[in-house]
C-alpha cells in the first residue's frame, strides 16, 4: 500500500470517526498510557475492559434492529430488560439451576419479549417521528409498574423474597448456583492478572453473527430500506409498519437476552428501579460507536462498547491516581449525556 | 348533539377526571382527616405552584414540556448553596438567592434554548438529556470544584475529606421564612399568604405577558415557525428567550421550593423536579402544546392529593407503604406518557377525512 | 387608466438562468397606478421566478441574482429579501397560505405588525414588552377588510375558517399596509368557490380603482379577460404577447400560451402503426378513481391504456395528472376501480400493483424514488428483490441477498442508461438530477414490468439527460412490448414521446388527443375545467 494508501486510509476514518468519537478515542489511548506510570496494573486493566464489554455487548447490540427500521435509539430498553427480568426471576422460580437456569431464563423471556415487542411496535408506528421522547416514558411507566409486580407477583422461591414476610420480591438477588458466569467460564482463559471470558464473548459473538445474517437477508433489507427511506420501501411493497414491529420485536428480544448476560457477569439480578440505569449508557455506546439516529452497524457496537467500557473501567483508577479525586462517575455521565445530545443535534440523513 | 358535547367534554378532561377518581377511591382508604389534607396540600400548593407555572412559556413558544426546566432547579441551588455559605438567613438570604441565581439560570438557558434550536422537533427529549448532562457538570461543580477552586468558608456544608459540599445543606435558619411572613391560620390551617402572593404576582405576569408583542410572537412561533418567520419574526431568539424565562422562574421556583423544605439534598433535590412538575401540569388537563394557570393549580391539586394518599392507601390495601409509593411514581410517568401519545397522534390525525369527502362528492355526482 | 408621467413597474430586460438553464430572457413590460395586469402562461413558462424576482425572494439570490432592471416610480431597485419589497410597497398573495391557525383573522393581518402600547416594563427591556393594542388592532383589520370589499369576520380564527375566507384574510393582510402600491396575485381563485371568486374579481376592480396595481396570475383565463386592463403571455421565458385585454380572447391566449411550431411532426411514423396495431385491447382499464393527493386531487377518472402504447397524460399543475398514477400504485388514499388484464387490482396496496406486473418511477425522486444514503445497487436491485425474489441465494431455509447477482444487474443498467457514477457503491444521494432520474428508471427496468407508469420522467434534469431519459423510455416501450403511461408537465415532451395524450383538467379527464392533434387542441383542453 506504501504511505499514501496508509495515509488516505488514515484520513477516510478521520473523516468518518468524527470529532467527539475522536476524541473518546484519544482519552481512552492516553488513560492507557498513562496507566503504567501511576501504578495500574496493566493486564488487570484491560481485563477489566473486557471483562465489562462482555456484560454490556449484547444490550447494545439490542439498539440495532430499531435504528434499522428507522425507529431510533431505543430508549424503551427497559421493556426488554423486563422481559429478561420476568425470565430470570421465573426461571429460578421453577427451580431451575446453572446453565440450564440461564437457557430457561431466555426461554422464558421469549414470549414475554415478543408481546412486549408486539405492543411496544404497534404504539410506536402510531406515532412515527415521535419514538424516542415516548419510548423514553414507556419503559419509565414499565419500569414502575413492575415495581409494584415485584412485590405482588406470588413468587415463592426463599432465594428471591424477603425472608421475613416471605412474600416480595428482594432488590438484588445472588445468582450463585443458577447461571452466575456460567457463559464466562466456558473456555476460560486465565495467565497471570490477564483473563478473558470467552464464553461471553462468543455468545456475544454468535448473537452479532446471527444479527449481520439477519440484516443480508430479504426481510433484512426491507428492514434497512424501511429505516433509509419509509416511503421508498412502501412504493416497493414493503409492509412498513409490520417491518417496524419486527425490529422492535428484535431489538425487545435483545434486550431481554443482554441483560441476562449482563447478570450471568455481574453475577447478581437487581429489579425494581434498577433497570433505569441500563438505557442511557447504552445508547450512548453505540453512539460512540459510530451510530446515528438512524444508522447502526455491528462494528458500531463492538466500537462503541469498547471505547465506553474501557472509558467507564479506565477512568476511576488512572483520575484516582492522578488527582486524587474520583470524578470518574462525572465524567462518565457528561460524556454519556454529551454523545447522545451531540447525536439529536445532528441533521438526521435521508429524507424521513 | 348535547351528548356529544358531553362525550368530548369527558374526552378532552380524560386525565383529570381519572385522578379525580383516583382521589376520590384512594382518600376514605387512607384515613387521613380533611384538616389534614387541606393542610398538606395548601403547604404543597405553595411549594411547587410556582415551579409548575414556569412550564407555560415554552409550550406557549411550541417547544413542548420542558424538561430542561431541572437547569433553572440546579442555578437555584447553585445560589442557595453559596447563600448558606456566607450564612445570610432570613428573607435577605432568599432575595441574594434569587438574585444570585438569575445570571446562572439566564446563561444556562440560553445554551439550553441554542442546543434546542439545533433539534427542532426533538425539543423534549433533548431538553430531558440536557438535564442529564447539565446535571453532569453541576455535580462536577458542586462535589469537586467547590473547596479547591470556588471557595467555600464555612467547613459546615463542606464533605468532611476537604472539598466538595455535603449530601445535605441545612436551610433551617432560612427554613419557611417566605411562608410564615405574612401566614394566616384559619381553624389550624397554615395558609402561606406571601408564598401566595408571589404565585398570584407570577400567575398576573404570564397573563399580562399574553398580551404583549412578545407573548404574541412567541404564540405565533408555536404555532407555524415559517409562517412566523415569513413575517419577519426572529424565531430562533423568540424561541431561546421562552426557554429563558422559564429557566429563570423555574430557579425563583426552586427557592421557594427550598425555603419551604427546610434543607437541601445537594445532590437529588432537581431531578426528579421536572418529572414531578410536568407530571402535575398533565394531571390538571394540560396538553404537550396547550396549558393554562388552571391547568397548573388543579394538577397541583389532584396530583399532591394522590401523592400524600397514595402510599397510606397502599398500606390499607395490601399492607405495604412501598406498593402506594411506586404506584405514585407509576402514576406520575403514566401520565406523562398518556400525554404525550395522545399529542403525537393528534399531530397525525385528520388523514383519511379528506378521502372520504371525495368519495362522498364523487357518490353524490353519480347519483345526479 | 391614464398614464402620468413614469409608469410604478417597470421590468427591463430581465434575464434569469439556473445554472445555466435559461428560464427567462429579455422580459420587458410596464404597469401603471391602478392598473390589473393578467400573467398568464403555461407551468415552467417563467411566470413564478418572474415574481420572485420582483418580490426579492432568498432562492434568486441564492442561484445567482437575475440580470435586468426593476424600476419602481422610475426607481431602479434591487430587492434583497421579500422584507425590501415589501417596504417598496409591493404585497404578495402566495398559493400556499400563511397564516397562524389558532390565530384570529384580524390577527393575521397584522401579524408582526401589531399596532402596540407602551408599559412600564418594555421601557426597561425594550419594544417586545409593549402590550397590543386589541383595539387598534380591531380597526386595522376592519379597514383593510372593508378596502377589499369582501365580508369576513375578523374574530373568527383561521383554523375554523372556509378555504376561500384564508384566502381573503391574506389578501387582507397586504391591503393592511398602507404603503402597497403593487399586489401580486398568485391563482388566488383556485381554491375558491366560483361565488367567492366573483368576489375577488369585485374586490381586484376595487384595488385598481383606488389605485393599487395588481398583477394577476390565473390558469381561469375568462377571468383574466373579465378583470384585467393588460394581458402578458408568457412561454419558454420569453413574453410573448403584451396586449390590452380587450383585444383578445379566450382562443387566442390559450394558442399564445401553448403555441409553438405546431406543424412539426409529433411521434415518429413507426409508432403510429405500432399503436394502430395493438389498438383495441385495453390492458389497464381505470373506472370512477378519486385520488386523495394533496395539490393534486382525482375526482371521478375513467380511463383504458392500450397494450403496447404510450400514453400521455398532461395538464397543468395541480390539476391531478399526478394523482393518478401516486393513486393507482396505492400511494395515496384512492378509491374506485382498476383492472389489469382483465384482473381486478386493489387499491391503497403498492405489493399488490407490483405482485401484477406494474411499475412506477415517481416524480418525487427524493422522498419516494431514491434511498439517497444507499448504493446504487440497493437502489436498483431492492423492489426487484423484495416483490420477485430476485438477486437472492438461498442457504438451507435462509434466502440471503446475493451481492454478486445485485452488482450485476447494477452495472448492466449502469452501462445501458450511461449512469454517470463511480461504481455500482456509490450513494444515489451524490449523483446529479439526471442521473438520479436514470437510476429510478433502472429500478422499475429490473422489475421487468408489463406496464409502466412515469411520472414527470424529465423534471429538473439536463436537457442531455432528457434526451437520453425518453429514448430509454421509447426503446423499453417498443423492444419489449411494455405499456408505458407518462405523465409530465411539458406538452411538447408528451407529443414527441407519446401516441395519444390525456389532459386531465379539474381532477378529470378532459379528453383523449392523438398526439398528432395541434397544441391549440390540448392548450383548450388544459384549461376547459380548470377549478
Amino acid at each position: 500500500m506504501g504511505y499514501v494508501g496508509i495515509a488516505e486510509g488514515l484520513r477516510y476514518w478521520m473523516k468518518r470517526m468524527e470529532m467527539p468519537r475522536l476524541i473518546i478515542a484519544g482519552f481512552l489511548v492516553l488513560l492507557y498510557v498513562i496507566a503504567p506510570f501511576v501504578g495500574a496494573d496493566f493486564p488487570t486493566q484491560i481485563t477489566n475492559t473486557i471483562n465489562r464489554f462482555s456484560w454490556n455487548a449484547v444490550l447494545v447490540l439490542a439498539m440495532v434492529p430499531m435504528v434499522h427500521s428507522g425507529c431510533g435509539l431505543n430508549f424503551g430498553l427497559p421493556l426488554g430488560i423486563i422481559s429478561g427480568l420476568l425470565g430470570a426471576t421465573l426461571s429460578i422460580q421453577f427451580g431451575f439451576t446453572g446453565l440450564l437456569s440461564f437457557v430457561m431464563a431466555i426461554v422464558i423471556a421469549t414470549p414475554f419479549s415478543v408481546l412486549f415487542g408486539t405492543g411496544y411496535g404497534t404504539l410506536l408506528n402510531k406515532i412515527k417521528g415521535g419514538e424516542m421522547m415516548i419510548a423514553t416514558y414507556v419503559g419509565f411507566s414499565a419500569i414502575s409498574f413492575m415495581c409494584m409486580m415485584w412485590l405482588l407477583l406470588p413468587y415463592t422461591s426463599p432465594t428471591m423474597v424477603w425472608g421475613l414476610s416471605g412474600a416480595g420480591l428482594r432488590p438484588t438477588i445472588s445468582l450463585e448456583g443458577f447461571y452466575d458466569q456460567v457463559l464466562a467460564n466456558f473456555l476460560h482463559i486465565k495467565i497471570g492478572n490477564f483473563e478473558i471470558p470467552t464464553g461471553s464473548l462468543l455468545f456475544f459473538a454468535l448473537l452479532a453473527f446471527l444479527m449481520w445474517l439477519f440484516l443480508r437477508t430479504k426481510t433484512g433489507t426491507a428492514m434497512t430500506a424501511v429505516g433509509s427511506n419509509r416511503v421508498f420501501a412502501q412504493a416497493a411493497g414493503i409492509n412498513v409498519d409490520r417491518t417496524r414491529t419486527l425490529s422492535v420485536i428484535l431489538s425487545t428480544w435483545l434486550g431481554a437476552v443482554g441483560i441476562l448476560v449482563y447478570q450471568q457477569g455481574f453475577g447478581f439480578i437487581q429489579l425494581y428501579t434498577a433497570p433505569n440505569n441500563m438505557t442511557l449508557p447504552t445508547v450512548s455506546a453505540i453512539l460512540i460507536g459510530g451510530a446515528s439516529v438512524n444508522k447502526a452497524s455491528i462494528p458500531n457496537v463492538i466500537i462503541g462498547t469498547i471505547l465506553f467500557q474501557g472509558m467507564v473501567t479506565m477512568t476511576p483508577t488512572i483520575m484516582n491516581a492522578l488527582i486524587h479525586m474520583d470524578i470518574s462517575e462525572v465524567v462518565r455521565v457528561i460524556v454519556t449525556q454529551g454523545m447522545i445530545l451531540y447525536a439529536l443535534t445532528r441533521k438526521p440523513e435521508g429524507g424521513n | 348533539m348535547k351528548q356529544n358535547k358531553v362525550l368530548n367534554f369527558l374526552l378532552n378532561n380524560m386525565v383529570p377526571i381519572m385522578f379525580i377518581i383516583i382521589c376520590a377511591v384512594l382518600i376514605p382508604l387512607s384515613g387521613f382527616s380533611a384538616g389534614y389534607l387541606l393542610n398538606e396540600i395548601i403547604t404543597r400548593m405553595g411549594r411547587n405552584t410556582f415551579l409548575v407555572l414556569c412550564l407555560l412559556f415554552p409550550i406557549m413558544s411550541g417547544m413542548g414540556l420542558n424538561f430542561g426546566m431541572t437547569l433553572g432547579a440546579m442555578a437555584a441551588e447553585i445560589a442557595i448553596i453559596f447563600v448558606a455559605d456566607w450564612q445570610i438567613w432570613g428573607l435577605p438570604g432568599i432575595v441574594l438567592a434569587v438574585i444570585l441565581s438569575l445570571p446562572i439560570s439566564v446563561a444556562l438557558g440560553w445554551l439550553c434554548g441554542t442546543i434546542m434550536n439545533m433539534a427542532i422537533g426533538r425539543e423534549m427529549i433533548t431538553g430531558y438529556i440536557m438535564n442529564f448532562f447539565i446535571g453532569g457538570w453541576y455535580q462536577l461543580v458542586v462535589l469537586f470544584m467547590m473547596g479547591p477552586i470556588i471557595p467555600i468558608v464555612h467547613s459546615s456544608i463542606k464533605l468532611p475529606r476537604g472539598y466538595g459540599i455535603r449530601n445535605t445543606v441545612s436551610l433551617l435558619n432560612m427554613r419557611q421564612t417566605l411562608d410564615d411572613l405574612l401566614a394566616i391560620r384559619i381553624g389550624g390551617i397554615k395558609i402561606p399568604v406571601l408564598t401566595f402572593l408571589l404565585i398570584g404576582l407570577l400567575c398576573l405576569f404570564i397573563v399580562w405577558f399574553r398580551r404583549t408583542k412578545l407573548g404574541q410572537d412567541m404564540r405565533a412561533v408555536g404555532q407555524d415557525m415559517n409562517v412566523a418567520r415569513d413575517a419577519g419574526i426572529k424565531v430562533e431568539r423568540t424561541r431561546i428567550i421562552s426557554i429563558i424565562m422559564s429557566t429563570v422562574f423555574a430557579g425563583f421556583g426552586m427557592v421557594i421550593y427550598l425555603q419551604n423544605m427546610g434543607n437541601l439534598p445537594t445532590y437529588t433535590a432537581h431531578s426528579q423536579i421536572g418529572m414531578f412538575c410536568i407530571a402535575a401540569l398533565l394531571v390538571g388537563g394540560a396538553s404537550v402544546e396547550k396549558a393554562s394557570i388552571s391547568n397548573a393549580f388543579l394538577g397541583v391539586t389532584l396530583f399532591h392529593l394522590m401523592f400524600i394518599v397514595a402510599p397510606a392507601a397502599g398500606t390499607e390495601i395490601i399492607g405495604d407503604s412501598m406498593i402506594g409509593e411506586y404506584f405514585r411514581v407509576f402514576a406520575s410517568y403514566g401520565v406523562i406518557t398518556l400525554a404525550l401519545i395522545m399529542y403525537e397522534m393528534k399531530k397525525r390525525r385528520s388523514k383519511g377525512q379528506a378521502g372520504q369527502m371525495l368519495a362522498q362528492a364523487q357518490r353524490e355526482e353519480e347519483a345526479s | 387608466m391614464e398614464k402620468q408621467g413614469t409608469p410604478l413597474l417597470q421590468m427591463q430586460n430581465i434575464k434569469k438562468d439556473f445554472f445555466g438553464n435559461q428560464v427567462l430572457t429579455d422580459i420587458n413590460f410596464t404597469l401603471g397606478a391602478g392598473e390589473v395586469l393578467g400573467l398568464c402562461g403555461e407551468n415552467g413558462a417563467g411566470k413564478s421566478t418572474l415574481m420572485k424576482i420582483l418580490f426579492g425572494m432568498d432562492v434568486i439570490r441564492e442561484t445567482g441574482g437575475y440580470s435586468g432592471d426593476v424600476l419602481i416610480d422610475g426607481q431602479k431597485v434591487t430587492f434583497n429579501t421579500p422584507f425590501d419589497a415589501l417596504a417598496a410597497g409591493i404585497g404578495m398573495v402566495h398559493q400556499e397560505f400563511s397564516l397562524i391557525p389558532g390565530f384570529t383573522a384580524a390577527e393575521n393581518i397584522v401579524l408582526n405588525r401589531e399596532p402596540v402600547k407602551k408599559t412600564l416594563l418594555s421601557e426597561v427591556f425594550g419594544d417586545r414588552l409593549n402590550t397590543l393594542n386589541y383595539k387598534a388592532i380591531a380597526e386595522t383589520s376592519a379597514k383593510a377588510i372593508e378596502k377589499m370589499g369582501v365580508e369576513i369576520d375578523a374574530n373568527m380564527r383561521i383554523s375554523d375558517m372556509p378555504v376561500g375566507h384564508k384566502q381573503f384574510t391574506e389578501i387582507a393582510r397586504e391591503l393592511s399596509k398602507d404603503q402597497l402600491k403593487l399586489l401580486i396575485l398568485d391563482e388566488p381563485t383556485a381554491v375558491l368557490t366560483e361565488k367567492e371568486a366573483a368576489a375577488l374579481l369585485d374586490s381586484i376592480r376595487k384595488m385598481s380603482a383606488q389605485g393599487i396595481a395588481v398583477i394577476f396570475i390565473t390558469h381561469r383565463l375568462h377571468e383574466i379577460l373579465s378583470v384585467c386592463n393588460k394581458v402578458v403571455v408568457m412561454r419558454d421565458g420569453y413574453v410573448v404577447r403584451d396586449v390590452p385585454a380587450e383585444e383578445t380572447s379566450v382562443s387566442d391566449i390559450t394558442k399564445w400560451m401553448v403555441g409553438r411550431n405546431v406543424e412539426a411532426p409529433a411521434a415518429a411514423p413507426d409508432k403510429q402503426t405500432a399503436s394502430a396495431a395493438s389498438a383495441g385491447k385495453a390492458i389497464l382499464s381505470i373506472r370512477n378513481l378519486w385520488v386523495d393527493m394533496p395539490g393534486e386531487t382525482v375526482r371521478n377518472v375513467t380511463l383504458d391504456v392500450q397494450e403496447g402504447e404510450i400514453l400521455g397524460i398532461g395538464g397543468l399543475a395541480g390539476q391531478g395528472k399526478l394523482g393518478i398514477p401516486n393513486g393507482v400504485m396505492g400511494l395515496y388514499d384512492a378509491g374506485g376501480h382498476v383492472e389489469f388484464d382483465g384482473k381486478e387490482i386493489p387499491l391503497n396496496n403498492p405489493k399488490a400493483c407490483l405482485d401484477a406486473s406494474l411499475a412506477f418511477v415517481s416524480e418525487d425522486r427524493r422522498d419516494v424514488g431514491l434511498l439517497l444514503d444507499e448504493s446504487l445497487e440497493w437502489n436498483i436491485a431492492f423492489p426487484a428483490m423484495q416483490v420477485q425474489n430476485k438477486f437472492l441465494k438461498h442457504i438451507g431455509p435462509i434466502a440471503l441477498r446475493d451481492e454478486k447477482a445485485i452488482q450485476e444487474v447494477t452495472r448492466k443498467y449502469i452501462d445501458e442508461l450511461m449512469i454517470k457514477c463511480t461504481s455500482s457503491q456509490q450513494k444515489a444521494r451524490e449523483l446529479s438530477g439526471g442521473n438520479q432520474q436514470k437510476v429510478c428508471l433502472a429500478k422499475a427496468f429490473a422489475l421487468e414490468p408489463k406496464f409502466l407508469f412515469v411520472s414527470e420522467p424529465t423534471r429538473g434534469i439536463d436537457v442531455g439527460a432528457k434526451a437520453l431519459v425518453l429514448d430509454a423510455l421509447k426503446k423499453f416501450n417498443r423492444e419489449r412490448g411494455v405499456t408505458v403511461v407518462m405523465i409530465s408537465s411539458e406538452l411538447e415532451e408528451l407529443r414527441q414521446t407519446c401516441d395519444r395524450i390525456a389532459i386531465v383538467s379539474g381532477g378529470r379527464i378532459a379528453g383523449i388527443l392523438p398526439a398528432s392533434e395541434s397544441s391549440e387542441e390540448f392548450g383548450m383542453l388544459m384549461v376547459s375545467q380548470v377549478k
